[in-house]
């Protein structure tokens, strides 16, 4: 029973650290048909961010984890969007390309800057016991931010004006921009709503792995095939995509070692979309958020 | 149709300049440099399989390097098992091909389509680092070749040719990759004069229309994708031989991604530029890695970004663009 107890907690878990790592990606994908692969260099800002308001400028892990990260990377993602993304709308191939310019150049600046050792924070809260199990409190925590997340996503794009704008330029651009809606601002502040939520994800996941420049690489491809898998609808998608991997790679790691988990969420992401090449809101749930 | 950059004696001569320079340049370099460019041209062989099955044939792999890796891993295996001799370099381009013709059935009879081709080859690419990594123990060996994990493969034996005893001199071996990178190149351009390459193009440019003049644009698609996989294969055993050992990082992120910016700088579209954005790539990061002020990776990914954004069609395409413009300027 306990064992039971602390599977499917670990279980909720991956599924929650899954949704953190991709939901800034589906944010954009989702809205801008982009795939921003500078994606794991902007939650590797979003670490750093944290971890060093925390350690050296001595502010609240909370604050700097909840509020600062997010708040710097976002307004770092608004630039970017200015100054390079803007110039390839409608180049889905070129954009990726010209992102993953942008991870490398991160990584080397990083590298640079902060030198290539890992720095870490301890876990703000401590473990407890299930039984004769100990398990981690910050679980808990992670699964919390994932739900937060997700719900404040949802009414966003459900009960706002911002949101209203931002779902009728996702179905059809030209038409929003006819009723007004100015589609070249919307895109700046999904960007910047996409880089905010990717430097939250790193930052509530930096306690957990530690922070080095290269972080981003272990970070983009289970957050790339999570968002494709999931498909075009945001939250839906991305929540059904990360319990599937979740999922598997958790039931996986449990029965042999952690390499096969990951090893199968990979695999388990390339039967998904030769069977649904759509990811799983094309095919389903198509009317979803 | 375009307007050749030189005319048919000229390629000739262009021909015959390359060979002559391959078999006499370690005659009048030493050793060190001879490694050096030996290396760039193993390079400049996966460079032209990517060159092959995005330029020509519209598939956008982000997983080249599971071929490289998969042929240096399989040299390495067949040669210690038996023999550094023709076998093992039929196999290194034979299993390559194979899991490329396979992973293309899956993909191109799926009717999968770039992203999702880009994600799929990734993933695999990942799944190869992922379990070369965890194959460090003695329980993990294939014959008498111990995989050796994160360690990889040491001490690989270098490639002998058939009717000789002694393995290949470092002379021997850049002479080698020389002719075999010329016979790719000459071999991928011949391929793509026929009319198998001819519909292979048209594929790239209207998948749909090719399909409605009744050509099978899956069965293409998948000969493009094994022909590219048996040539990043090839490059991967001579890359095995170059340094006598092999490492899961063949399988990398940091590997898929020099692949792809090769061919954005060098020009897709062409067989020769992402050559010579190989060379001049490669030769800008040892120039680089002798400094230690600016880091490798943030001039390697300026110089991406900046492609993308600014010289889109690649070097080559650039190049030739002015020089056709000042030939038709030219005439009356």
């Amino acid at each position: 029973m306990d064992l039971a107890a602390i599977f499917s907690l670990e279980v909720v878990g991956a599924i929650a650290t899954l949704v953190l790592m991709s939901i800034g990606l589906a944010v954009v994908f989702g809205m801008m048909k982009i795939i921003n692969l500078a994606h794991g260099e902007f939650m590797m800002l979003g670490g750093y961010v944290a971890i060093l308001a925390t350690n050296r400028l001595g502010i609240s892990i909370w604050i700097s984890m909840l509020v600062l990260a997010p708040l710097v990377v976002g307004l770092f993602g608004v630039l970017v969007e200015r100054l390079l993304v803007r110039h390839l709308y409608g180049r889905m191939i070129d954009t990726m390309l010209a992102t993953w310019g942008l991870s490398l150049a991160l990584v080397g600046l990083a590298t640079m800057v902060f030198g290539n050792t890992t720095v870490g924070i301890s876990s703000p809260l401590a473990g407890f016991a299930v039984g004769s199990y100990q398990t981690s409190g910050y679980t808990l925590f992670v699964i919390a931010v994932a739900v937060a997340v997700l719900a404040g996503l949802w009414l966003l794009f459900r009960f706002t004006d911002l949101g209203l704008c931002a779902r009728a330029s996702m179905q059809n651009a030209a038409m929003a921009a006819a009723l007004g809606a100015n589609p070249g601002r919307i895109y700046t502040l999904t960007f910047g709503l996409g880089a905010a939520l990717s430097g939250l994800g790193g930052a509530v996941l930096a306690p957990v792995t530690g922070i080095i420049p290269t972080i981003g690489a272990s970070y983009i491809a289970k957050a790339f095939i999570t968002v494709i898998g999931g498909g075009s609808s945001v939250i839906t998608g991305s929540l059904a995509a990360s319990s599937l991997f979740g999922t598997v790679s958790q039931a996986v790691t449990f029965a042999a070692t952690p390499v096969l988990g990951e090893v199968a969420l990979l695999a388990a992401a390339i039967v998904l979309i030769r069977l649904l090449p759509q990811g799983i809101t094309g095919r389903f749930f198509k009317r979803s958020i | 149709m375009q307007t050749p950059l030189l005319p048919r004696w000229g390629l000739a001569a262009a021909g015959v300049l390359a060979v002559a320079g391959v078999v006499l340049a370690p005659l009048v370099t030493d050793t060190f440099a001879l490694l050096a460019f030996t290396v760039y041209l193993v390079m400049a062989m996966l460079a032209l399989s990517l060159a092959f099955i995005w330029g020509f044939g519209g598939i956008l792999c982000f997983g080249q390097a599971a071929f490289f890796g998969l042929g240096a891993y399989a040299y390495a295996i067949g040669a210690i098992n038996f023999g550094p001799g023709a076998g093992a370099l039929l196999l290194a381009i034979a299993v390559p091909a194979a899991f490329a013709a396979l992973l293309g059935y899956f993909m191109f009879y799926g009717r999968i389509s770039d992203v999702y081709l880009g994600v799929i080859t990734l993933a695999v690419t990942l799944i190869l680092f992922n379990l070369a990594n965890s194959t460090s123990g003695p329980q993990y060996h294939i014959g008498q070749a111990l995989l050796g994990g994160f360690n990889g493969i040491p001490s690989i034996p270098t490639l002998t040719l058939p009717g000789q005893d002694a393995p290949l001199e470092p002379e021997g071996l850049f002479r080698l990759v020389g002719l075999l990178l010329i016979v790719a190149y000459v071999g991928l351009r011949w391929l793509l004069r026929t009319r198998f390459g001819q519909v292979v193009v048209a594929v790239r440019e209207n998948e749909r229309r090719a399909e409605l003049l009744g050509y099978d644009a899956r069965l293409h698609k998948l000969a493009v994708f094994a022909i590219g996989g048996a040539i990043a294969g090839l490059a991967g055993c001579l890359y095995a031989n170059w340094g006598a050992f092999v490492n899961p990082g063949v399988f990398g992120l940091a590997q898929s991604a020099q692949i792809i910016i090769w061919v954005i700088v060098g020009g897709r579209g062409t067989l020769i530029g992402p050559m010579i954005g190989c060379v001049a790539i490669q030769w800008m990061v040892t120039a680089l890695g002798g400094q230690e002020t600016v880091d490798t990776g943030l001039v390697l990914g300026v110089v991406l970004a900046l492609f993308v954004m600014l010289i889109p069609r690649g070097i080559a395409p650039t190049v030739a663009g002015w020089f056709s413009r000042t030939q038709k300027a030219g005439q009356p």
